[in-house]
């Protein structure tokens, strides 16, 4: 039986029973989210690169995939996943990358994990085998549920397949260092995010902003002339420290937050230690304030927090939905997952 | 309920510069940019306030009245064809750019401003809004999302769901909502992205937050003439596996340029049998450095000539012929009818080869004028509508060009929307179970029905109707229905 088949009857066996399951790919992504106490269903199996035509620009590839395995094979013809997925250790896997829908620090300059999905096939709760989307750059046909499923959490469906659109790698990143204040690094990233500049990348840790800049050499030469400060191409690991929170910030045990804002929007005052990520959009916060203190405060701002890690992953981890728009999802969850049995409060309680 | 107290009673609660009910009123509303499907509305509403339109969106639930949302009308597909018993609501005076946040890059507009106001609004800060499809000077930015409008650059900068950052909409029972919001994302699942393309099935968009880009500070465009199609869809590879992503890749073909040439003066070479634009934007820099590469890609894939635009006038010249391609059409016959199928490049030359076929079949002349760099064709069918019988045979061979694009792994629409031209093959594209997922999407925001009802995602009623005279994949599909 394929992996295909033992899972469409594990479905229709879950949801007949009204067994919850807990979908799982590498583990590699446990942490995140809420806490999701139920059977295992596992894809993992379910790995492969099943099409692949680079000058297409599209990649298929099995869920249970293992990301490092798929961004070598894209390597090896000079492209690349632009939303530079997270991977949080060795067994990460497309399908929870998809899932989880992590981007890292080109997210602001090249789009989000969702805006490279062309395409799933998927398993609803009800155990029906879904095509959604397709291989192509454009289609609009049809509601664009694979871009819905993008960053669900596996509530709504188990991943089964996933078309990608690719890009190129850069001929050339550089990578510039400039002292200053946090406020001054939001001023300047989106300053600079709004002029012809190629940016793909902009953080700020420590009193300094790091920028890199990637494209022809010539194009990124003559940008990094015009930004100024000094080229620490020496390590070019910085960005890959700062995608896999690994960077000395990142590494003790304090509750970690997400902080998603408006990118200009002013520094963020919460006790605690911040780092400013995604030209200002993305903002890291180690504290120890109170959750609702932390939420209250960015909806101030229109944005919203994630407990990323450690804290408590029984209570609210994703910042709470307006009443219409909690009904909205339950509804919507439903329509895919009728008995609920899909990771269920991985994402919310409610869903 | 008599229809006439269905007006009365919008009447009784809005202004009557909001009502058109008079049969010459509804004139103007009876179709969209698909005008071979007219159907005259029960009563078009054109609200000047929120609270207006909450008043209409209530009164239509409570009295169960279809309502069908209509921007500036310029869609392809008959997403804003009028239901004879129900609201045609026109978003066109909520016509307001309410703001332009020039360091968030974002403008915050109402759905029935243009395409174009919104880029020429954000001009003299160096920043413009990237969908640009055909229509951008009459288009308006709700019709957009609704049909997730795409254009010449998607390739580079994406598609209207790539491009825009929230929605403030309201649901049939006029509650307000916030999808997105102001931070690059947000909690829950992304009902942005859900709701771009949805064709007004699931709620009314009364605001619009679309992502403002910097203007490139150069753009150049690179002019390849080829002797075959197969040529040029070679090459439009091999720029691509080049590693270089144009602004734009546009492919015409023999008839398409012939047609140009009689309309307007653009220096397309005479004996070309296909014409490729690849457009090149960013610093000057790294548009030099692109055109030489893909000068030289050019030159190894056999064009036959080459031009690069020395001036921002003769960019413009280039541009002009593919822009009054369809126009040009327009003067070779009477009637056109354009299709909008997508698929994988690779297939570039059999699908072309096989559309020729199947016009010598059909005895109706196509040209090709298409996004060739994401793979999205736009087939014109030239037929004459006062020919008996000849509207049926072009919406049936367009239906097999469509079907074809589905048989190659592609879609039936890339970026004109599935409205009602295309939900027989929305049949062929999908399964029961995938088309019921659908159906189940839409009763989450819109359990009765009211919001276009119809259009974009057939019945499967309807399908086994439309699957009685099409054999899919070898196999006839609802073998457990009865057929008569």
């Amino acid at each position: 039986m394929t992996c295909e088949q033992t899972l469409i009857e594990q479905l229709q066996a879950a949801t007949a029973g009204g067994t919850p399951l807990a979908i799982q790919g590498g583990g590699s992504k446990a942490f995140y989210g809420r806490a999701c106490e139920a059977q295992p269903c596992l894809v993992g199996a379910h790995s492969g690169v099943i099409d692949y035509t680079p000058a297409e620009l599209v990649i298929s590839a099995r869920a249970g995939t293992p990301l490092a395995e798929l961004e070598t094979v894209l390597e090896q013809e000079g492209q690349m996943l632009a939303f530079e997925p997270p991977h949080f250790g060795t067994t990460a896997t497309l399908g929870g990358t998809i899932a989880c829908g992590l981007s890292g620090p080109r997210r602001p300059y090249t789009g989000a994990a969702r805006d490279f999905v062309l395409g799933v096939n998927c398993i609803n709760g009800k155990g029906e085998l879904l095509r959604l989307g397709g291989q192509v750059m454009k289609n609009v046909a049809g509601y664009d549920l694979s871009r819905l499923l993008t960053g669900s959490l596996g509530t709504l469906a188990v991943l089964l397949d996933i078309h990608l659109k690719v890009l190129p790698r850069p001929e050339t990143e550089v990578t510039l260092q400039q002292a200053c204040t946090a406020e001054e690094a939001i001023l300047r990233c989106n300053r600079w995010a709004g002029q012809p500049l190629p940016l793909s990348g902009a953080c700020h840790s420590d009193g300094r902003l790091y920028l890199r800049l990637s494209g022809s050499a010539r194009g990124v030469a003559a940008a990094a002339a015009t930004l100024g400060g000094d080229s620490c191409d020496a390590d070019p690991g910085f960005w890959k420290a700062l995608r896999e929170q690994q960077l000395p910030f990142f590494l003790d045990d304090t509750p970690l937050w997400r902080l998603s804002v408006p990118p200009a929007a002013a520094g963020i005052n919460i006790e605690g230690q911040q780092m400013l990520d995604w030209g200002g959009a993305q903002r890291w916060l180690k504290s120890h304030a109170p959750g609702g203190h932390i939420r209250d405060t960015l909806t101030a701002t229109g944005g919203h927090a994630i407990l990323y890690r450690n804290g408590d992953r029984s209570g609210a981890v994703f910042q709470p939905l307006p009443p219409g728009m909690l009904a909205l999802q339950r509804r919507i969850k439903q329509s895919f997952d009728p008995a609920g049995i899909l990771n269920p409060g991985r994402l919310y309680a409610e869903l | 309920m008599p229809e006439d107290t269905f007006i009365r009673l919008l009447q009784k609660q809005l202004p009557a510069s909001c009502i058109l009910s008079q049969p010459d009123e509804l004139r103007p509303y009876e179709c969209d940019a698909l005008s071979a499907y007219r159907q005259l509305p029960l009563v078009v509403v054109i609200p000047e306030t929120l609270q207006q339109l909450q008043t209409t969106l209530r009164l239509c639930a409570e009295q169960e009245v279809p309502v069908v949302a209509r921007g500036s009308g310029t869609g392809l597909s008959g997403g804003a064809m009028p239901l004879g018993n129900g609201v045609l609501l026109s978003l066109a005076r909520f016509n307001r750019i309410l703001e332009i946040d020039t360091l968030n890059r974002t403008a915050r507009v109402q759905p029935g401003v243009t395409n174009l106001a919104i880029s020429s609004a954000a001009a003299p800060h160096g920043l413009y809004y990237a969908p640009d499809p055909s229509s951008q000077i009459a288009c308006s930015i709700g019709g957009n999302v609704a049909e997730n409008a795409g254009g010449v650059h998607c390739l580079k900068y994406g598609l209207t769901t790539h491009n825009i950052q929230a929605l403030e909409i309201l649901t049939i029972d006029g509650e307000a909502l916030t999808i997105g919001g102001p931070a690059l994302d947000s909690p829950g699942y992304d009902l942005l992205a859900l709701m771009t393309g949805s064709e007004g099935l699931l709620g009314i968009i009364y605001e619009v937050t679309v992502k403002l880009l910097p203007k490139p500070a150069a753009a150049q465009v690179v002019l390849a003439a080829f002797d075959s199609v197969d040529a040029a869809g070679a090459a439009v590879t091999a720029t691509i596996a080049s590693g270089i992503i144009p602004a734009g890749l546009e492919l015409l073909d023999k008839p398409a340029i012939h047609a140009v040439r009689k309309f307007i003066d653009t220096g397309y070479p005479e004996d070309a049998n296909a014409i490729l634009l690849c457009e090149l934007d960013g610093s000057q820099e790294d548009v030099t450095a692109q055109i030489e590469r893909v000068s030289q890609v050019y030159r190894d894939a056999g064009a036959s000539a080459l031009q690069v635009s020395r001036d921002e006038a003769e960019r413009q010249r280039f541009w002009a012929g593919r822009k009054a391609a369809f126009p040009a059409m327009g003067r070779l016959s009477p009637d056109y009818y354009c299709m909008d199928g997508t698929i994988p490049r690779k297939h570039l030359a059999t699908v072309l080869n096989r559309i020729a076929e199947l016009s010598g079949e059909y005895g109706l002349p196509i040209c090709n004028v298409f996004h060739a760099g994401d793979g999205n064709l736009h087939p014109l069918i030239l037929y004459d509508a006062n020919k008996p019988g000849e509207l049926e045979r072009t919406e049936e061979l367009g239906g097999k060009i469509l079907e074809l694009c589905v048989a190659v792994g592609g879609t039936i629409t890339g970026e004109h929307g599935v409205g009602l031209e295309k939900i027989n093959q929305m049949c062929v594209q999908f399964n029961d179970a995938e088309l019921q997922q659908f159906h189940a999407v839409k009763q989450a925001f819109d359990p009765r029905n009211l919001l276009n009802p119809g259009k974009a995602i057939p019945t499967l009623h309807r399908c086994a109707e439309f699957g009685a005279m099409h054999v899919h994949h070898g196999q006839l599909p609802h073998p457990e229905l009865e057929r008569f």
